[in-house]
């Protein structure tokens, strides 16, 4: 093949990691292009002008949007070990739980984080019942793909790095060790594994970023929120 | 001429063995009759032509067997495949074009770029388009005129994806056009309803063409909900949501 891989991507962005985690998986050389996000480049707008969002994959002259879309075309179009399993019911598994951390997952952990009193709690309640079942998806695997990362890791990439740093930034706990003890082992093993961590944001400097950035975090969501 | 088999008891003259045997190997789907996501999957399975038993749900009163298999989501669809659930309608979509890879026509193509944009119109589909149609039919006043034009540019978006094209998959119809494909009937019965016409043929040519090419497929054809039953559910519930804001 040998064309020209690249990713379009931010720094801070857990979907923009998927795109780069899944290439780095699979062995395929990319060159990644950061956006400033606040001042979003002509490429960027050029190539998901419908989205305007991070991550795109450029593949030759093909373009892929979207971030789980961008991890299953990679594991479709390159050689290398595969991200899903072979098995068709168990990748309508692993397409199940990807689309539930997305469609069920992003929101009420965003909205949990800076929001208070009631509907705060509530938000907390309803993530941590979703990340518990998530939890019980691992079932003593050592990644939710199996031995190897898959889907289903990739797409909770979230939980696993950004997740502590939020909290802190927040000041809100939402899994402990002790009520998520197999979630919080996962995140350990997916954020320490050799290929994951090319792809990681620095922690101290995402830290930085997100606690600098708290008060807009907050009144974004607050004009999300459901008015009382 | 493809027929659900509704639940019925086996024949005694089977072996208990036999039966659980036969019983694991069928396909069953559990949906509701005015499910637009069970009807994809239908159509889905009509296209690789399998045969499957159809349980209907009261989604008022969900029955155990349900709760069982799709404990996440509580909903219909859910795909039954050797005893084992799906659930999803995308997920069920990909899974009956892998698990029936050589039956009947592909519904995902072979390219996986091709496979890549199907997937992103999809998504599309489901978190940009029927947002502001939904909006569109469940409000009135400003919020309703807002949720108009949202719906109008969506649409022109697709409308620019499918550029005259019979099916947005080409000339047989695929992931995309089942995805999409009810609101062929229900947009023009939420155009009836609120005597606003969203998808109009000076702006929107290749839509309505192609809701046209959807509805009068063989697949689909045979295929479709009770219209004027639909008609009276989609009624309540605009009638329902206007109350509760009111």
């Amino acid at each position: 093949m040998g064309e020209t891989v690249k990713v379009i991507g931010a720094f801070d962005s857990p979907f923009s990691h998927r795109a780069e985690v899944a290439l780095r998986l699979k062995g395929v050389p990319y060159e990644l292009l950061l956006e400033d996000l606040g001042n979003k480049s002509d490429l960027l707008l050029k190539h998901n002008p419908i989205h305007k969002k991070v991550p795109v994959l450029l593949h030759g002259d093909r373009t892929i949007p979207e971030s789980l879309v961008i991890v299953e075309y990679v594991d479709e179009a390159f050689q290398g070990p595969p991200l899903l399993p072979a098995d068709p019911f168990d990748r309508a598994t692993a397409r199940f739980w990807a689309r539930f951390l997305d469609d069920k997952c992003s929101t009420p952990f965003w909205l949990s984080l800076w929001t208070e009193g009631e509907v705060q709690q509530g938000f907390m309640k309803e993530i941590k019942g979703n990340l518990k079942l998530l939890e019980g998806q691992l079932k003593g695997k050592r990644f939710f793909g199996g031995d190897t990362i898959g889907l289903v890791d990739i797409a909770a990439s979230g939980f696993a790095h950004w997740l502590p740093l939020f909290e802190e930034v927040a000041g809100v706990t939402l899994a402990t060790p002790e009520e998520f003890p197999d979630l919080c082992r996962w995140g350990k093993d997916y954020t320490s594994h050799d290929t994951v961590k090319q792809c990681l944001p620095d922690r101290a400097t995402l830290l930085a970023r997100f606690t600098a950035k708290k008060d807009m975090f907050v009144s974004t969501v607050k004009s999300m929120a459901p008015k009382s | 001429m493809m027929k659900r088999n509704l639940t019925t008891h086996h024949s005694a003259t089977l072996s208990a063995m036999e039966r659980q045997e036969e019983d694991e190997d069928r396909v069953k789907l559990f949906g509701f009759w005015s499910s637009p996501y069970v009807y994809k999957v239908e159509w889905a399975l009509r296209i690789k032509g399998i045969q499957y038993d159809y349980i209907e749900e009261n989604l008022e009163n969900k029955s155990d067997q349900l709760l069982e298999y799709n404990p996440v989501h509580k909903k219909v669809p859910v795909l039954i495949y050797q005893g084992k659930p799906i659930a999803e309608s995308e997920v069920i979509l990909e899974f009956i074009d892998e698990a029936w890879k050589h039956h009947g026509d592909r519904i995902l193509p072979e390219d996986p770029y091709d496979r890549a944009m199907a997937r992103f119109w999809v998504r599309f589909g489901k978190d940009t388009l029927s947002p502001p149609i939904w909006k569109w039919f469940t409000t009135q006043g400003q919020e309703q005129e807002a949720a108009y034009a949202a719906a109008v540019e969506q649409l022109q978006i697709l409308e620019k994806e499918l550029d005259g094209k019979r099916f947005f998959a080409g000339e047989k119809m695929g992931l995309v056009d089942l995805s999409l494909g009810p609101f062929s009937y229900i947009i023009p019965i939420y155009e009836e309803i609120t005597g606003v016409k969203l998808i109009k043929e000076e702006k929107l040519p290749s839509l309505l063409a192609w809701m046209d090419n959807f509805l009068n497929s063989s697949i689909v054809r045979e295929h479709l909900p009770p219209m004027d039953k639909l008609k009276l559910r989609c009624q309540a519930i605009r009638e329902a949501f206007l109350k509760n804001t009111n």
